[in-house]
């Protein structure tokens, strides 16, 4: 008890020390506190938002422009290590032994290499290889990769993809139901109904019909080579690009190990039993062996998840936008170190506790239900 | 009916062929690479795919490259072939940074020292206690060869230290000062008195939830102000603390995964032996537990050496920031920094891909010690 209350008053009295220090040389310098300077125009243009921005705006507005641009490099990127992390650590189980090689060595080179240095070897690929945007790479007519960036056709808003869009909606949740409804099918009879094309289905089947409904909009958005630029439909810039093929080169390393070792660590009796009872070997892996690997997989997949979120604050050594970036323009033209390092802070451990919440939820629901 | 093979003949049945190889190259093969029909494609794409790179990818290396430190040759080739003439005419920079060039064999020395340092601590007949005087020893030769102002050398201020020396100073000091409060913070979120729990859960959730580079910030931007006035305290030490508790609160995360494992009767039975807390936790308790980890600890220790990369972000020159600083202000061979890169690639895969291997190691010494 002693011991605790004088652990206690430690930790107090050094908090109580470095914040009175910190008063002390504020106001020594001169140096104004408070978040008050957020309501100020920002006064610097941003190179890329998700909404439209102006310089004249607050330095919070501009400070959520970063947040948006973080979170959009961190989903997408999130994705993409998902799908291709997974490819890589199934492919080191291959029957062939050059992908199982390749898999390998993808695992090995990537994840030995500080992930500050891929980016910026990544940024000077955009900068040195990619042919300069009046002549851009240019594939299928609508895709362009150059300098500037990536160009690829998109559907111009409009009413009628409203309809799509609304009919894939309604898709969605039908299929929702109708999986729901073949599960307690399931769980009544045992009969095993379909479960993946019929939902698939609907979705497709009621998207084209919203489409019919729009009046079968056919306006897309091209991008066309410009005298000195490509122009129009979706475009990425190359900082985004290179943060995000950086990040998921990366971070997919990692995700591959941890796949390889949830898949590994399903026992070969597991296997073995599943065939004795006769399944299929895709039933196997779908019934046995990936419920079982997803519990061993599910934990540190969530750490490699909130790894690239953190990592995305690299993205200040190339110049895209995120919230460290734009937070720190903020502290060289506000001088509010604090409050801006407080702020980053805070953004994270928010991201950071929710992504693990919403995991930790996930797990539960496939951890071991012990009766 | 008398089928008895003496009636009827004796006819043996043919021999049987004798089993494919299953070893050896051809054995491995024909498994591997054309055990189906499927198989034989996918190989034959892989193949097609090398054969469509690889030569391109050695005439820009080898054949096309300018290997000598001939700026106007390199500019010639450039597009078609390698500048790794970049490296023969700048490694000095990339790799010491800005320390006085006529004092470059200090840090040469230093580093060197430090190195065989290391790996006389990965060898087992060397675990004794005469290793951690090697270390004090070691750690202050290395401080005083680089700082000089002793035995005659001339000063050094720690803000011109960079390139590999100040990587590997990074690293190890970093990871000699994390692990001692990385189990210190893990028994205190493991112990029973509420306030320390508390204080540690907060510490190792706040630290793990946020990037290193804000920490690097706040050791670079707010540190200075966390002093009582007039102190100063030298921007190296700060970002040696900033890693330092870094590193820490995740190396608690994984020596906690250890200590969870030891089972409780191994606790009573200490308790029964009338053991206090800390004889059990350093008897009993930790050596296990700490040799449970020991492959996760190994890959945490990659991740520090890897992340001390981010102190470039602060204006530090460590190998990535020598590197910039080498080239950037050079107009003749700034075009080639792809190549410089590619080389300080090799040497941060060179340290990390010995330490992946050495865990491995390790980690089959130990579990041959559970083999029974």
């Amino acid at each position: 008890m002693l011991f605790q209350l004088l652990a206690l008053i430690l930790v107090v009295l050094s908090i109580g020390f470095l914040s009175h220090n910190t008063q002390v040389n504020m106001a020594a310098r001169g140096i104004p506190s408070g978040f008050d300077f957020l309501g100020a125009p920002a006064g610097f243009d941003i190179g890329e938002t998700v909404i439209p921005y102006d310089p004249s705006q607050s330095y919070a507005v501009a400070i959520g422009m970063g947040v948006l641009n973080t979170l959009k490099v961190a989903l997408l990127g999130i994705v993409f290590t998902t799908l291709i992390g997974v490819a890589i650590g199934v492919g080191r189980f291959s029957r062939n032994g050059l992908v199982r090689g390749l898999c390998y060595g993808y695992v090995e080179v990537f994840r030995n290499i500080p992930v500050l240095l891929q980016l910026l070897m990544w940024y000077l690929f955009m900068l040195e290889v990619l042919p300069p945007s009046n002549e851009a790479w240019n594939a299928f007519g609508g895709f362009f990769l150059s300098k500037g960036g990536f160009s690829m056709p998109w559907p111009t808003a409009g009413v009628g993809w409203g309809w799509v869009v609304l009919g894939a909606v309604v898709g969605l949740v039908a299929a929702g139901v109708w999986r729901r409804h073949m599960l307690s099918r399931f769980e009544r009879t045992g009969q095993a109904g379909d479960r993946l094309w019929a939902p698939l289905a609907l979705v497709l089947v009621l998207a084209v019909v919203g489409w019919l409904l729009g009046g079968m909009p056919s306006q897309w958005d091209l991008p066309e080579q410009m005298a000195f630029m490509v122009d129009g439909g979706a475009s990425a810039t190359p900082e985004f690009l290179t943060v995000l093929i950086g990040l998921v080169t990366y971070t997919a390393a990692f995700v591959a190990e941890v796949v390889r070792s949830g898949i590994q660590s399903v026992s070969r009796g597991q296997t073995e039993a599943a065939s004795a009872l006769g399944l299929t070997p895709k039933h196997t892996m779908r019934l046995v062996v990936l419920p079982q690997a997803m519990r061993v997989i599910i934990p540190p997949l969530t750490n490699q998840y909130l790894n690239l979120t953190k990592n995305s604050s690299l993205a200040v050594a190339v110049g895209y936008p995120d919230v460290v970036s734009v937070a720190n323009t903020t502290i060289n033209q506000s001088g509010r170190a604090v409050e801006c390092i407080a702020i980053i802070m805070l953004v994270y451990l928010t991201t950071s506790l929710s992504t693990s919440l919403f995991m930790n939820g996930y797990n539960a629901r496939s951890a071991i239900k012990e009766r | 009916m008398n089928t008895h093979p003496s009636h009827t003949g004796f006819t043996p049945i043919a021999p049987r062929p004798s089993p494919v190889r299953t070893t050896g190259l051809v054995a491995w093969t024909r498994r591997n690479l054309f055990s189906s029909i499927g198989n034989i494609l996918t190989t034959l794409f892989v193949l097609a795919l090398g054969i469509y790179a690889l030569p391109g990818i050695l005439q820009w290396g080898v054949v096309q490259a300018v290997f000598a430190p001939d700026a106007s040759a390199c500019q010639a080739a450039r597009g078609t072939g390698a500048c790794w003439g970049v490296v023969a005419e700048k490694y000095r920079l990339i790799l010491l940074g800005r320390y006085p060039f006529e004092e470059h064999w200090r840090p040469v020395l230093a580093t060197s020292l430090m190195l065989v340092g290391l790996v006389v601590s990965c060898i087992r007949v060397f675990w004794k206690p005469w290793l951690a005087i090697m270390w004090v020893g070691i750690m202050a030769l290395f401080f005083a060869l680089m700082g000089g102002g002793v035995m005659g050398l001339s000063p050094v201020r720690t803000d011109l230290w960079g390139g590999l020396p100040l990587t590997v100073l990074l690293a190890t000091v970093s990871i000699f000062l994390a692990f001692p409060l990385a189990i210190v913070v893990a028994l205190g979120r493991r112990s029973n008195l509420p306030a320390i729990r508390s204080v540690c859960v907060v510490y190792i959730e706040l630290v793990r939830g946020v990037p290193l580079i804000s920490v690097l910030f706040m050791a670079s931007f707010m540190f200075p102000l966390f002093m009582p006035q007039g102190v100063s305290i030298d921007v190296l030490t700060r970002v040696v603390v900033g890693i330092t508790l870094f590193a820490a609160a995740y190396m608690a995360e994984i020596i906690r995964g250890g200590l969870q494992a030891i089972p409780k009767g191994q606790l009573e039975a200490a308790d029964t032996l009338g053991l206090s807390y800390w004889q059990t936790q350093r008897k009993v308790v930790l050596p296990q537990a700490l040799a449970m980890v020991v492959p996760s600890i190994m890959n945490n220790f990659i991740s520090i050496f890897k992340d001390t990369s981010l102190v470039t972000i602060v204006s530090m020159y460590e190998l990535t920031g020598a590197l910039s600083l080498a080239l950037n202000s050079d107009v003749e061979w700034r075009p080639f920094k792809i190549e410089a890169y590619l080389f300080i690639t090799l040497v941060y895969f060179a340290f990390c891909f010995a330490m992946s291997r050495y865990s491995l190691w390790v980690e089959k010494q130990l579990s041959s010690s559970k083999a029974r």
